[in-house]
């Protein structure tokens, strides 16, 4: 089937999310939607898949214009959806996932699951999934998830399907696997969309790139372009793609980790004998999937877990145990992976979030008193430096974007005399300019001796950072090498596989 | 099971694998150790002689059996070690980091009870009815057990049901109201239906159209209901009490057969229409919920409503589906106030019954038979204040009256389980 968007708007109050967009995907080409977070790809996708209404333009599926109320409708029209977020009960089987919406019933109005287990059998077997019918959903790993998501979409026979940033949570092993069932269904004769800001897997799978930004359509780009005329494309300027940063120089101090084992409250031990060294003046980074202890792991280095053995030392000075005030006295910068939830109060201005972790005493208090011309100077002086673009001082935060909100945490963690920064995510949902300027500051804080943990899940921006990269999977350190190993070796070592073991696959 | 269990195969690789190890609480340990701390006290300081007569049969019972007379001393304490014995192994399986299981806890409190009671019977000349005990939990628990399920439903969908005592005390007036008028308690009980249905339109109105905060609006429900009410009792009921506030009331049928077997018999077969209804009403609810389309959309849009909506399902529609038959449900225990036990209204007579059907579905986990059961064992608890004073027993009622809440603090305190509520429960859906 045919899909043809035409003249698109959506605005969000004086906001315009997609801006007079048209888009035509021709069945049996996997047609590629690129631009940065915050462009609209998303926004016009949900207006395709009747989340949104849009305030003008049509949808045209085979030169028919359509009309969808909701999501019942595009499906009922041939379109499916592989949602960013999954959009599966975790609590319900595969194929209660498969089947809900359109249920098929047996006599007394009883589900008939059989009907929807066989289904997803035969789906799974055409594309070689291993899907079992009757798994709980949240007991399978993202990757299988995944799958269900696209059998959900195929038991309803579509013909469109959407994917909307589907590789954010796989290793690069899923991403190929993906890949490749995106192929199978092109040459079945879907009409795929996919939406990304990764240029690797663009140039990788694409057969046409339409360019987005703030809203617009800015070009069409072949997949044969470069790396960097596809970025400029897609932020409007030349970009600098990789950090420079000279070889590292050691220092004794930094932090040791050792035997590390964090459970949570349902018992499940999500850290499990983590031992690791970082010296002053170097960058480690945590490479890993989504959920395999990353983000446990940082909040254990900042005291936020609660059931916490083994031992954290920092120059010396054991951590377990402190409180988080304590351990931020003893120099500890760190920006969470959620900023919007554990970084920054919305509500407040720029200069309120700035001196969040410093209201226990002078400077920023006196006599219990807030000091508030000081306060605005240190603000004055933190936003010129960090290049945070907003009116001023007295903005809230969260009026602010991605970028800017990520550059106010990291230039309140910077601002204290640091003996080790930890960074998870620290460019999550950031665009590409902010991106830049997160990294040069990391790799500053770095060379000026202090022991620096960078979480990220994307393996470009482990890669582009660390010194050494530590690969985490179920908890566990799969192991610690080289910055300089191959993609592929990393690759495997996030679906646990040994150093040793992935280099002979990766050769052999 | 193990202190480390794996999650996985063993066949897959020990990367594999993530380590979970059982957390467990002193909280269960530490009831059952303060009950029998009070228990033992009760004994020491208030000891009790003579026989207590336990009554297992009626007069009119096809099977008679001979009255029991034990004698009350030994088998209170008696079932005082019992209860130490049950503390000590609850404390060295926590200490071991083993969970106390289910069945250790009943044992606990079958003993309990039986020297409970064998201490307040002791010396009366009266027989302690073990089919009254047993027949008035049944009965006593017909409000909670509906408004149980009623919370479940509610809940399962996403909206918390904190209306039930809303519902329950506006079902007992309006059922009171048309049963008198109309001299029919089926249509009393149609009535109740409907307000509890009512309330709960009122609830969905809020919580679900216009997103308020569930609890709050389903307190300030409680409250209205109370309120209103009253205010129609003073005004309307009390005037002309004769027409508008004298029912008529269900009355107890014997099932054929059934209704002959010895103690069950009298307990479960010899009740009003709506006692039966309710033992159909309790499978009815759980196999909806889990074996229906109906029930799978509603979990869906408890769990993960965004989900629902993108699979075409309307969020807003479903719940107000299930909210409006939670409230019915929970209305026909509202019948039960002026259609069984009175034929009449009376000011807040539902006493917070409510809040221990909330209290039910947190301590059934949100399942419908679960829920059941612990409004039963709430039932229980309120009518042995009854039984007992029967006896002469030697406990002030007004004590006895704080049993049922007593309890239900201790269930859901104590002994409740680890459980997951529906993931999207109280969270209103906004589309976007």
């Amino acid at each position: 089937m045919r899909l043809e968007l035409r003249g698109i708007t959506k605005r969000f109050g004086a906001l315009v999310a997609n801006d007079h967009i048209d888009l035509v995907v021709e069945p049996g080409e996997i047609h590629c939607l690129l631009g940065e977070n915050g462009a609209g790809k998303s926004t016009l996708m949900n207006v395709l898949y009747g989340l949104y209404e849009a305030e003008e333009g049509d949808i045209l599926l085979d030169d028919e214009v359509q009309r969808f109320a909701g999501p019942g409708d595009a499906m009922a029209a041939g379109i499916g959806m592989v949602h960013q977020h999954f959009m599966l009960v975790p609590v319900f089987t595969v194929a209660e996932n498969v089947m809900l919406g359109h249920e098929q019933t047996r006599g007394g109005g009883r589900l008939d699951l059989d009907a929807a287990r066989a289904q997803v059998r035969e789906i799974s077997a055409r594309f070689g999934f291993h899907v079992d019918p009757d798994a709980v959903v949240e007991d399978l790993p993202v990757g299988v998830q995944q799958r269900v998501e696209i059998i959900k979409a195929l038991s309803r026979n579509a013909d469109v399907l959407v994917f909307d940033e589907p590789t954010a949570v796989l290793t690069p092993q899923e991403t190929d696997e993906l890949m490749a069932i995106m192929r199978q269904l092109r040459d079945e004769g879907a009409a795929i969309v996919f939406i990304t800001h990764k240029l690797r897997e663009v140039r990788e799978v694409a057969d046409r790139i339409t360019v987005i930004r703030h809203g617009k359509v800015v070009g069409e780009a072949s997949p044969t372009a470069s790396d960097a005329e596809l970025a400029s494309l897609m932020v409007g300027r030349a970009v600098e793609l990789t950090v420079h940063k000279d070889a590292p120089t050691l220092r004794d101090n930094g932090l040791r980790v050792t035997d590390l084992v964090v459970t949570d409250e349902a018992g499940t031990v999500v850290v499990d004998g983590v031992s690791f060294e970082v010296s002053g003046g170097e960058v480690l980074a945590v490479a890993g999937v989504q959920g395999n202890g990353q983000t446990e792991l940082t909040e254990a280095l900042i005291g936020l877990e609660g059931d916490v053995t083994g031992s954290i030392t920092l120059d010396g000075k054991e951590l377990v145990g402190r409180s988080v005030r304590r351990i931020l006295d003893e120099g500890v910068g760190f920006v969470p992976e959620d900023r919007t939830h554990d970084g920054l109060v919305g509500e407040f201005t720029i200069a309120e979030n700035l001196m969040l972790d410093r209201s226990d005493g002078p400077p920023f208090v006196r006599r219990g008193a807030l000091q508030l011309a000081f306060r605005d100077r240190f603000a004055r002086e933190k936003i010129a430096e960090f290049d945070v673009r907003a009116q001023g001082i007295a903005t809230p935060v969260g009026r602010l974007s991605g970028g800017n909100q990520q550059k106010v945490v990291v230039a309140r963690e910077m601002s204290r005399d640091l003996r080790l920064f930890v960074a998870a995510q620290p460019t999550r949902g950031v665009d590409v300019g902010s991106i830049e300027f997160i990294h040069k500051r990391i790799i500053a804080t770095r060379d000026a001796g202090v022991p620096v943990v960078v979480v990220s899940t994307e393996l470009d921006e482990a890669v582009a950072l660390a010194d050494r990269i530590m690969v985490m999977y179920r908890g566990k350190v799969v192991g610690i090498v080289p910055a300089d190993t191959p993609r592929d070796v990393l690759g495997l070592m996030m679906a646990g596989i040994s150093p040793e073991d992935a280099k002979g696959e990766v050769t052999a | 099971m193990s202190a480390d269990h794996k999650t996985t195969q063993l066949d897959a690789p020990l990367s594999e694998t993530t380590r979970t190890v059982t957390l467990v609480s002193w909280k269960t340990a530490g009831v059952l150790a303060t009950v029998t701390l009070l228990y033992a006290l009760l004994l020491v300081a208030v000891p009790h002689s003579g026989d207590t007569r336990f009554l297992l049969s009626q007069r009119s019972d096809f099977f008679q059996i001979p009255v029991v007379v034990l004698p009350s001393a030994p088998l209170a304490w008696v079932c005082a070690v019992v209860l130490l014995a049950v503390t000590a192994v609850a404390a060295v399986l926590t200490a071991r980091r083993r969970r106390t299981p289910t069945w250790l806890v009943v044992v606990y409190s079958a003993a309990a009870l039986t020297g409970f009671l064998a201490w307040a019977g002791a010396g009366s000349p009266r027989d302690l009815s073990i089919v009254g005990l047993l027949g008035g939990a049944v009965l006593w628990s017909v409000p909670f057990v509906y408004g149980a399920l009623g919370g479940v439903i509610g809940e399962r969908a996403g909206v918390v049901n904190i209306a039930i005592e809303a519902q329950l005390l506006g079902a007992a007036f309006t059922a009171a109201v048309v049963s008198s008028i109309t001299d029919s308690a089926v249509a009393g009980l149609a009535a109740a239906l409907l307000a509890g249905a009512l309330v709960s339109l009122v609830l969905g109105l809020f919580a679900i159209t216009y997103h308020v905060n569930q609890v709050i609006v389903g307190v300030v429900l409680n409250v209205l209901v109370v309120g209103l009410t009253s205010f129609l009792y003073s005004q309307v009921l009390v005037p002309s009490a004769e027409t508008l506030n004298s029912t008529t009331r269900f009355t107890a049928v014997p099932i054929p057969v059934l209704s002959d077997i010895p103690v069950l018999g009298p307990v479960l077969f010899r009740q009003p229409l709506l006692i039966y209804l309710m033992f159909l009403a309790v499978p009815a609810v759980w196999f909806a919920l889990n074996r229906t389309r109906w029930g799978l959309r509603l979990r869906a849009v408890g769990e993960h409503p965004k989900a629902a909506d993108t699979v075409g399902i309307d969020v807003v529609r479903t719940r107000y589906n299930a909210v409006l038959v939670a409230g019915a449900v929970a209305g026909l225990g509202g019948a039960f106030y002026t259609t069984v036990q009175l034929s009449q209204f009376g000011e807040n007579m539902t006493g917070g019954a409510g809040y221990i059907a909330l209290a039910a579905v947190i301590f059934g986990k949100w399942d419908p038979v679960r829920a059941a059961f612990a409004g039963l064992l709430f039932g229980f608890a309120s009518n042995l204040q009854n039984v007992l004073s029967v006896v002469g027993s030697p406990v002030p009622s007004q004590f006895m009256l704080m049993v049922p809440y007593v309890v239900t603090l201790l269930a859901v305190a104590g002994l409740v389980g680890r459980s997951r509520p529906p993931a999207a429960s109280g969270e209103p859906y906004v589309k976007g």
